[in-house]
């Protein structure tokens, strides 16, 4: 069965026709769409999608910094209260007016909860206990129990749904058929076949301007080599996430563009801070008292270790772009003076020395095997770098449906907010949505704190009182400058004590065919309003 | 006959519980799939609501006896990826795999039963090693790596075939087939040949050995002696002996093709249920495993007595109800 819309039904057909008029964008996605209930998880394979049909108030640029969307204009008018000016004009597909009771209704939708949603963005009203309320027509209050400066970031996370086409539907389901699947962005709902297609087509009436492609289609490939062979035999226009060891081969040939950027997740390595940890053992075997790992010397020694260029040239075939710093360039909270650490064997040699462990120990790197892009190699390449200065290392690399649940919670079955997270050093990734390093800083480096949410990634239970001071404080600080002071400060004190081990940030790359332009987006997204032809 | 049908679906039923609670639980231990979905910003609280939203945080065995429950009234939950009944899902895209698995069988028939008797007539000809070589190359080697050097050979240097996804489709019944338009054919050709493989080496290997000791047979000498034409020795009194064993194997192996053309359908792009399946684990989509698991066994059940029936009618020895004398 497929979900075809009625009304479209005619102009599918002559779609699926060779009309030379049409202008046709078909992109090779590595993940199927789960959704097309822009409420029902917020994954980018899902979110790219939505994001051609659904508008938010606030949207994101190509470096993820906030620009008006349905919002025109934001700003604080007290301590607790924001108020968003909505854009004036704005239609649905279906042709009804768009005003602020569309966006109340869409909040109020996500705080009661989509019934079934396995990652709602619904937590981002609840960050800061936002409330809100509608003045006129165009106009819109927030407010938040203590002041909150990142309202517009998680606003640019909340799609706005129609109140006409989506009171009383079935969640996922009534938008996956198309019922509910009326926004106000640049592309109307065409079809969705889950597993087989997504298609949208142009809005002819969309409020920012002029479209330049006529229908898109998303098919998921999930194989790396077969997405490859349907861009060279020409069954799609562009792929995302080309595998990267075929980089240089398609960036020579000239039927193919590569675009490239940097991408917002960091890949690290996260050690464990307990007094004890299971997998840290001498050379004996036995498990080491105190941990060796709690020295911030052994912590720089391992980062100098790694010779993080080679990964990038050998493993990532040049896609990655080394660091120190925990969010990329361009994003607030970037701290310049931070570069990637040199690779340096005598240096770390010396550390390990200073530090009574010349001698070495045994430890054993935890990591995914299929979530980051080759994250299974570098595990490998590190382990075989920190076994050439004495840290024997074992790689146990895992599914992530496994590792996650590791990770986060431990092995047995924990009581929510008592999890013992298990790995003693372990390779992840923390991507920032958000364009901005508050919940990076709160994230990766605070002190774990279930209740206020502080540290929710901090697996390693890394603590430091200096961090925390400025992280708590620069998720209340309004000003934006001494925020920023605040971040830099907090990031910098982090990866001196070297609280944990930055490698790189992902570089991802699009593949397209020769006369096609595709200007990237830091957070992963393929949109089709991003490609142009320049043939 | 109705009695040995009445005794395999209990027998099923008991298959069918055995099988919930092996699956069940064996799913439910590996991971939590709210991890995986979880923003990395999602606090504990965020985790803790998700994870009572959907139900994973009641004990093991009353989630058992919720699942059990919904399956006696037919329903077999949510996929928790979806959001969309997990049948519907699975029925949803069967006819993909099923309109696959239906080309791979007739092209291993159609090609493999010639093949296969022609080997077995003139065993020593140059022609009748061929054929065995090719089917020790069909069936040792890995389907993943046929289907990629397909691609890189039909799609990417000729140009010849599309290389990914499924072709237009017209409704028969309610189902999507591709079968019928020129454009889905197209689409259709690699992928079921790929799939095709191993089944047309069982098939030829199968028949060449049938062949060779069916045609020693002594009713098959009585038969020449009796001057029936070799045409008619092959088509009725060589064929029937043969097609046993094959229906046996083919019938197991057929089940095994429409439950799990996981890697032929992740190759091609195709969207079916093995493909499903795999992404499905991927994330633990925990109903939709199970669902399908279920769906599966149930299915290998059914092709069991379809097997036994056919049995029955190929070879008058066989007598369904176990009413020996």
């Amino acid at each position: 069965m497929t979900f075809l819309k009625p009304g479209l039904f005619a102009a599918a057909v002559m779609l699926a026709l060779p009309v030379a008029a049409q202008e046709v964008l078909t992109i090779g996605v590595r993940s199927e769409t789960s959704s097309l209930d822009p409420h029902w998880t917020q994954l980018s394979a899902d979110v790219q999608v939505h994001e051609h049909i659904f508008e938010k108030l606030v949207a994101l640029d190509a470096t993820s910094q906030p620009i008006p969307g349905l919002a025109v204009s934001w700003a604080p008018i007290d301590e607790l209260t924001w108020e968003f000016k909505l854009r004036e004009g704005v239609t649905w597909h279906d042709g009804e007016v768009f005003n602020a009771d569309d966006v109340i209704f869409s909040f109020d939708r996500l705080r009661a909860g989509i019934s079934g949603a396995p990652a709602s963005p619904a937590f981002h009203l609840e960050k800061g206990a936002k409330q809100w309320e509608r003045i006129d027509d165009y106009t819109i209050h927030i407010t938040t129990s203590e002041p909150y400066p990142t309202v517009a970031e998680d606003l640019a996370m909340l799609a706005i749904v129609a109140e006409h086409a989506a009171t009383g539907v079935t969640e996922s389901v009534d938008f996956n058929s198309g019922l509910a699947t009326i926004g106000t962005g640049p592309f109307m709902f065409e079809e969705y076949s889950p597993g087989n297609l997504a298609s949208v087509v142009q809005n002819p009436n969309w409020w920012g301007g002029e479209i330049e492609w006529d229908q898109v289609v998303f098919r998921p490939i999930t194989q790396d080599a077969s997405r490859l062979a349907a861009l060279l035999n020409g069954d799609v226009d562009m792929i995302d996430y080309p595998p990267t060891i075929d980089l240089p081969q398609l960036q020579e040939d000239p039927d193919f563009t590569v675009s490239t950027i940097p991408a917002d997740r960091l890949i690290y390595l996260m050690p464990g801070y307990k007094h004890v940890e299971p997998f840290i053992t001498d050379n004996d075997g036995n498990v080491m008292v105190p941990n060796p790992l709690r020295d911030w010397r052994v912590r720089r020694a391992l980062s100098l270790a790694i010779d993080r260029e080679t990964i990038r040239d050998r493993v990532m075939g040049g896609a990655s772009l080394p660091t120190r710093n925990i969010v990329p360039p361009g994003f607030f909270g970037y701290v310049d003076a931070l570069e990637a650490d040199p690779y340096d064997l005598e240096e770390a040699q010396a550390l390990l020395e200073t530090a009574g462990y010349g001698d070495g120990f045994n430890i054993v790197l935890h990591g995914p095997n299929d979530r980051y892009v080759n994250d299974a190699r570098i595990l490998e390449v590190v382990a075989q770098m920190w076994s050439r200065v004495g840290i024997t290392t074992e790689v146990d690399a895992m599914p992530r449906n496994i590792f996650f649940s590791r990770l986060i919670r431990g092995d047995e079955l924990t009581i929510p907010g008592f999890d013992v997270p298990e790995f003693s050093m372990s390779l992840t990734g923390w991507g920032t949505v958000a364009g901005e390093a508050t919940y990076t800083v709160s994230g990766t480096l605070e002190t774990y704190n279930a209740a206020t949410g502080g540290g929710n990634g901090n697996f390693g239970r890394y603590s430091n009182p200096e961090i925390d001071a400025r992280s708590v404080l620069a998720k209340q600080m309004v000003d934006a400058d001494e925020r920023l002071r605040l971040l830099q400060e907090a990031i910098t004190i982090g990866m001196d004590d070297y609280a944990y081990i930055p490698l790189h940030f992902q570089v991802n790359n699009w593949a397209m065919r020769a006369g096609l332009e595709h200007q990237p987006r830091t957070n992963e997204r393929t949109m089709a309003m991003d490609v142009s032809r320049v043939d | 006959m109705t009695e040995f049908i009445i005794k395999r679906v209990l027998q099923a039923m008991i298959v069918l519980f055995v099988m919930t609670v092996l699956v069940f639980f064996g799913v439910n231990v590996i991971g939590n799939p709210v991890y995986i979905f979880a923003s990395s910003e999602c606090d504990q609280a965020c985790l803790t609501k998700t994870i009572a939203e959907l139900g994973l945080d009641r004990p093991l065995w009353e989630q058992y006896f919720v699942f059990l429950g919904n399956l006696l009234q037919g329903h077999l939950g949510n996929s928790f990826t979806h959001g969309i009944p997990a049948l519907s899902l699975i029925f949803e895209r069967l006819p993909a795999t099923l309109e696959l698995a239906f080309c791979a069988l007739a092209l291993a028939l159609g090609i493999g039963l010639p093949l296969g008797v022609w080997a077995g007539l003139r065993p020593d000809t140059f022609i009748s090693r061929c054929i065995m070589a090719f089917s020790m190359i069909a069936f040792s080697l890995p389907v993943f790596w046929i289907g990629l050097i397909m691609i890189l050979t039909f799609s990417v240097q000729l140009g010849w075939m599309p290389a990914i996804g499924r072709g237009d489709t017209v409704e028969v019944f309610g189902a999507d087939l591709s079968l019928l338009t020129p454009d889905g054919l197209h689409h259709l050709a690699m992928p079921a040949f790929t799939l095709s493989l191993i089944m047309m080496a069982i098939v030829i290997r199968l028949t060449r050995a049938g062949m060779r000791e069916v045609i020693f047979a002594d009713y098959i000498k009585f038969a020449r002696a009796n001057g029936i034409r070799e045409r008619r020795i092959l088509s009725t009194h060589v064929m029937k002996n043969l097609l046993i064993p094959i229906v046996t194997v083919l019938g197991m192996e057929f089940g095994g093709v429409i439950a799990f053309a996981v890697v032929v359908e992740s190759i091609f792009s195709w969207p079916g249920v093995g493909k499903m399946l795999i992404d499905a684990i991927g994330v633990l989509d925990r109903p939709l495993i199970v669902a399908y698991l279920i769906f599966v066994v149930f299915m290998f059940v059914v092709l069991n007595l379809l097997v036994d029936i056919l049995y029955s009618l190929l070879d008058p020895r066989v007598r369904l109800g176990g009413n020996q004398t």
